[in-house]
């Protein structure tokens, strides 16, 4: 049989129901590649007794009612994982066991899959290159030497090297859909509260939201359906009934109406990305959507306020990690305050500090009203931009980075144009909606190339229909030569 | 420096000084379960047993608001006569300490779910009432301990997530006796609506004492100090006590106040500066990201305003009109609701006029002995009636029923048995009685004639021998007559 890890997520399911393949054929093949693949470093642990043993089980007692049937899956590791090493790619937790299990990744399990792996991230998923991880950076399969994007890097590079068959990660400004666009995956970011944050070690929360990574806009569905659920531990879920995505997966776009916002078209964006956009509407055209400019005027300031927020909640969800109940804690210091101090000077790294002090800064007294309650005002008109756009159109389309992947150690020394990375895919967090990356194109260098659609809340559905045909229009084939298993 | 007790007027060297005090009462909500997850409120279990993953702050915990908590702290506003906000905020308060998990308290900063509201205070001068600016749900912290280990503190977070109310009052209280009635009526009201069990001993009732001076007459606030953290009504009046003395020497001396935050020293009777506002705790509000703001259904106020009981001030009323009390027995027997339901029960069947003077004088001076409630007297309300029974009935006298009720304390007996056993029933039958006088009468021949020749006061004398020759059940009204009939 041929690599059977070449398969989608849809396939393998397939393949499993049919009974041509079995779990631990499958979980043997997956674990034989990470084995292969260290060079990438892009899992931080790996849970190879645990997998075969559950896979051994299902194939012993199948049940293939259910959507994920004996798949072997990694995560992102800021899922809080029962029994599992739970890092969120900090020294903070270096050798933190949760004694419990995120939502999101117990639906999936109740679908049929388990836990192969955790999977590399920058530090508390603060980062855009998964360089600031303290269990180092992650590499890009797609090119030696380059960056998957982040925070979710390691699962962007274990899905696009068949680390894993799909994989889940969690996005606050970007942090699925810019490593997918950087790997050449499909990644998504459901609207907030679509998928429960139990259990997911929190950044920022009001932006934070759990989702798929995967090879196909099939298995996106299909993974999205599994992993999403109202949630009563999660006062910021959705209680709504659970959609069918893949059932209700089609190409008939027919009649949608695009919207192609011109505040998108940033100076110094490569041409390449112009004319992957171009492509992108010319295809969804040509399947029947119209093609309509609008206007999101206060995009700008969407990067900006972005970094007041998030920075500002996360200097307030990471006070936890204090040195006094779990996690590291540092043996220097002879009081209360100097154990918090050494703790977290050396818990941390220089990314989460700095984003601590941004964050203390702009809520302290004095600062509060100029920065955070400013950054509020002006998420609120964010939000309308994209209310006001969705009373005239569907969708809207639009790359999902300023570029394509770069070099590792390339921003790593510049925050700013580190973050500037983030400034297509921060407006949907801010607004709340959904929004997903689906492969397009490549550059000059080979390298690939993303566009992302943003949807209306709980327009998820329609954001998959639309990356389907994308996808079947593009026709892309990754076909990676493996450089690191040499 | 002398003080004028009835207004608490201090007079200082050169000036007389008026106190302003406002509190911060923290009270704990009567609730089985924590105000964000489900973990038990019960006192007193063992170190860290009662404490659930989202009370320790464990990496992606998020809270969940308990709907009971938020009904207790409408339930409270509406008997504060407070406005309910229809819409509140939680908000994280950020501060780090070894027994606050999250690293910061979640509590209501700008929009507390409770508004303002008043309480109304009885007085020797008469009523007062005072302003409440505020009422807000927030967590408690835990515990430290540090007096278990001479390097270590250790931490309880069997506390932390506890939900309190903090109600705050206007700046209108001017005296320690005024601190001690704001307090008690404010914890009447709450143990009336099952809000908070004001059990003190326990913690369940806490306030901050904000304290200033200002010349009498001054319209304008002075400075103020805070005092954190005083966890009795006594400790509270000796704090003000000291505090007010301490800023009028200060501000005489021609210095000014610090507003600074203070602690008060039990062991030495004296205020203490724990951080001066430059020290401040910059807490860095904001609303908490995991909480969606509170929206109350108007139809869920109206229910609860259906469901609240007589509080004490209507309560009182009725006593006053219905019973014809005084607005001070009223007072003392609306206090407490189980004391109310006693009397009422006892007044069921029994004289009102009696059962106030015996239940506000030998039963309250017997829970006071004991130390105990009145929901654990040995004397039960029913008992209480038929004591009161057998003496406007006659069947024992006054004197006798002063013993029935010592045994009654002891053993909780029924009054009619014990009257049975110790032979108490009054002797009412005037044969018998003309009987017992003629003894007495004989035997001091010498005082019955000195009566006759007009010493008067030996009538008591001859009420007196014959209430002892009948070991006290004669009546006393009826060796009266009996007694003026023989000297006519």
């Amino acid at each position: 049989m041929s690599d059977i890890t070449k398969n989608s997520l849809t396939d393998l399911v397939g393949l499993i129901k049919k009974k041509e393949v079995k779990s631990e054929e499958i979980t043997n093949a997956y674990i034989n590649n990470i084995n292969k693949g260290k060079k990438l470093n892009s899992y931080i642990t790996e849970s190879f007794d645990f997998a075969l043993s559950k896979a051994k089980s299902f194939d012993k007692k199948p049940n293939f009612k259910c959507l994920l049937p004996g798949i072997p899956l990694a995560v992102k590791d800021l899922f809080c994982t029962n029994g599992v090493r739970t890092t969120a790619g900090s020294k903070m937790l270096e050798n933190f066991v949760p004694n419990y299990e995120s939502t999101v990744t117990s639906n999936l399990w109740s679908e049929g899959a388990f836990l192969l792996g955790k999977l590399n991230c920058d530090e508390y998923a603060m980062g855009s290159s998964n360089e600031t991880s303290f269990f180092g950076n992650v590499i890009n399969p797609v090119k030696e030497n380059t960056v998957p994007g982040g925070s979710s890097g390691g699962s962007a590079s274990a899905l696009a090297a068949n680390l894993t068959p799909a994989t889940i990660g969690t996005d606050t400004g970007g942090s699925i859909r810019q490593p997918a666009s950087f790997t050449g995956t499909v990644g998504l970011k459901p609207t907030y509260g679509l998928c429960s944050r139990w259990g997911i070690v929190a950044f920022a929360s009001s932006l934070d939201q759990a989702g798929p990574m995967t090879k196909t806009v099939s298995d996106c569905a299909l993974m999205l359906e599994a992993m999403s659920s109202f949630d009563l531990k999660d006062s910021t879920s959705i209680d709504k009934k659970k959609e069918n995505y893949s059932k209700n997966l089609s190409k008939n776009i027919k009649g949608l109406k695009i919207g192609i916002p011109k505040e998108y078209r940033v100076d110094g964006m490569p041409n390449e990305i112009e004319e992957l956009w171009e492509k992108g509407k010319f295809f969804l055209k040509e399947e029947g959507a119209e093609i309509i400019d609008i206007s999101l005027p206060h995009t700008e300031y969407a990067l900006p306020t972005y970094y007041i927020v998030a920075p500002a909640e996360a200097s307030s969800n990471l006070a936890r990690y204090d040195g006094v109940k779990y996690g590291f804690r540092s043996t220097k210091g002879s009081n209360l305050i100097e154990m918090y101090e050494n703790t977290r000077s050396e818990g941390f790294g220089d990314e989460v500090k700095r984003r601590i002090l941004i964050g203390t800064y702009v809520l302290s007294s004095g600062y509060y009203d100029a920065y955070y309650l400013k950054a509020q005002k002006v998420r609120q008109l964010i939000k309308n931009d994209f209310d006001s756009a969705f009373n005239k159109v569907d969708a809207i389309l639009t790359p999902s980075t300023p570029s394509a992947a770069f070099k590792i150690g390339e921003k790593k020394d510049d925050p700013i144009s580190m973050y500037l990375n983030d400034i297509f895919t921060v407006p949907t967090n801010l607004a709340g909606i959904p929004a997903m990356s689906v492969p397009a194109g490549i550059d000059k260098n080979n390298l690939p190339l993303g566009l992302q659609l943003i949807g209306k809340p709980l327009g998820e559905q329609t954001l998959l229909n639309l990356a389907l045909s994308i996808e079947s229009k593009t026709n892309l084939k990754q076909n990676l030569t493996k450089w690191w298993e040499k | 420096m002398s003080l004028d007790k009835s207004k608490y007027i201090i007079q200082g060297g050169k000036n007389k000084w008026e106190v302003v005090i406002g509190l911060e009462v923290h009270a704990q909500v009567s609730s089985n379960s924590k105000l964000f997850s489900g973990s038990s409120t019960k006192f007193g279990a063992e170190p860290n047993t009662q404490v659930s993953l989202v009370d320790s702050a464990f990496p992606g915990m998020l809270p969940v608001i308990n709907e009971y908590c938020v009904q207790q702290a409408v339930k409270t506003g509406l008997g504060l006569n407070a406005k309910i906000n229809s819409y509140s905020v939680f908000d994280r308060k950020n501060y780090f300490y070894a027994d606050l998990p999250q690293g910061y308290q979640i509590s209501q900063f700008k929009n507390p779910i409770v508004g303002e509201g008043e309480i109304i205070l009885d007085l020797p001068s008469g009523s007062k009432k005072v302003g409440i600016e505020r009422l807000h749900l927030e967590q408690d912290a835990g515990k430290s301990i540090h007096d278990l280990d001479p390097i270590n503190t250790f931490v309880d977070l069997n506390r932390s997530g506890i939900a309190l109310m903090e109600i705050v009052s206007k700046p209108d209280l001017r005296s320690p006796e005024e601190v001690n009635v704001y307090v008690k009526k404010l914890r009447s009201i709450m143990r009336y609506l099952g809000t908070c069990d004001g059990n003190m001993q326990e913690g369940s009732l806490r306030a901050d004492v904000n304290v200033s001076v200002r010349k009498e007459g001054d319209t304008k606030l002075g400075t103020r100090c805070e005092i954190k953290n005083v966890n009795s009504i006594k400790f509270m009046q000796m704090a003000i006590d000291y505090e007010a003395k301490r800023q009028v020497e200060l501000l005489e001396s021609g210095k000014s106040i610090d507003q600074e935050t203070r602690l008060f020293d039990i062991k030495k009777n004296e205020t203490r500066s724990m951080r001066s506002k430059e020290d401040a705790h910059d807490y860095r509000y904001f609303s908490d990201p995991d909480l969606l703001p509170l929206n109350l259904d108007k139809s869920l106020i109206e229910k609860i305003k259906k469901e609240l009981p007589e509080l004490p001030d209507q309560k009182k009323e009725r006593f006053i009109k219905n019973y014809s009390l005084s607005p001070y027995e009223a007072n003392v027997l609306v206090s407490e609701r189980e004391v109310a339901t006693y009397f009422e029960e006892v007044i069921k069947t029994a004289d009102k006029k009696l059962a106030t003077n015996w239940i506000i004088g030998d039963l309250f001076a017997s829970l006071n002995e004991k130390n105990i409630s009145i929901s654990e007297s040995p004397i039960k309300a029913k008992d209480m009636a038929s004591l009161i029974n057998a003496i406007s009935s006659g069947l024992i006298s006054g004197r006798a029923a002063k013993e029935v009720f010592e045994i009654m304390k002891e053993t909780g007996a029924e009054p009619v048995k014990i009257i049975d056993e110790k032979n108490l029933k009054q002797k009412s039958d005037p044969k018998e009685l003309e009987k017992i006088i003629e003894t007495v009468l004989k035997s001091n021949q010498d005082k019955v004639e000195q009566y006759k020749s007009g010493k008067d006061k030996l009538f008591g004398f001859f009420v007196g021998q014959v209430m002892k020759l009948s070991c006290g059940t004669a009546n006393p009204q009826l060796v009266n007559d009996i007694l003026k009939k023989k000297f006519k």
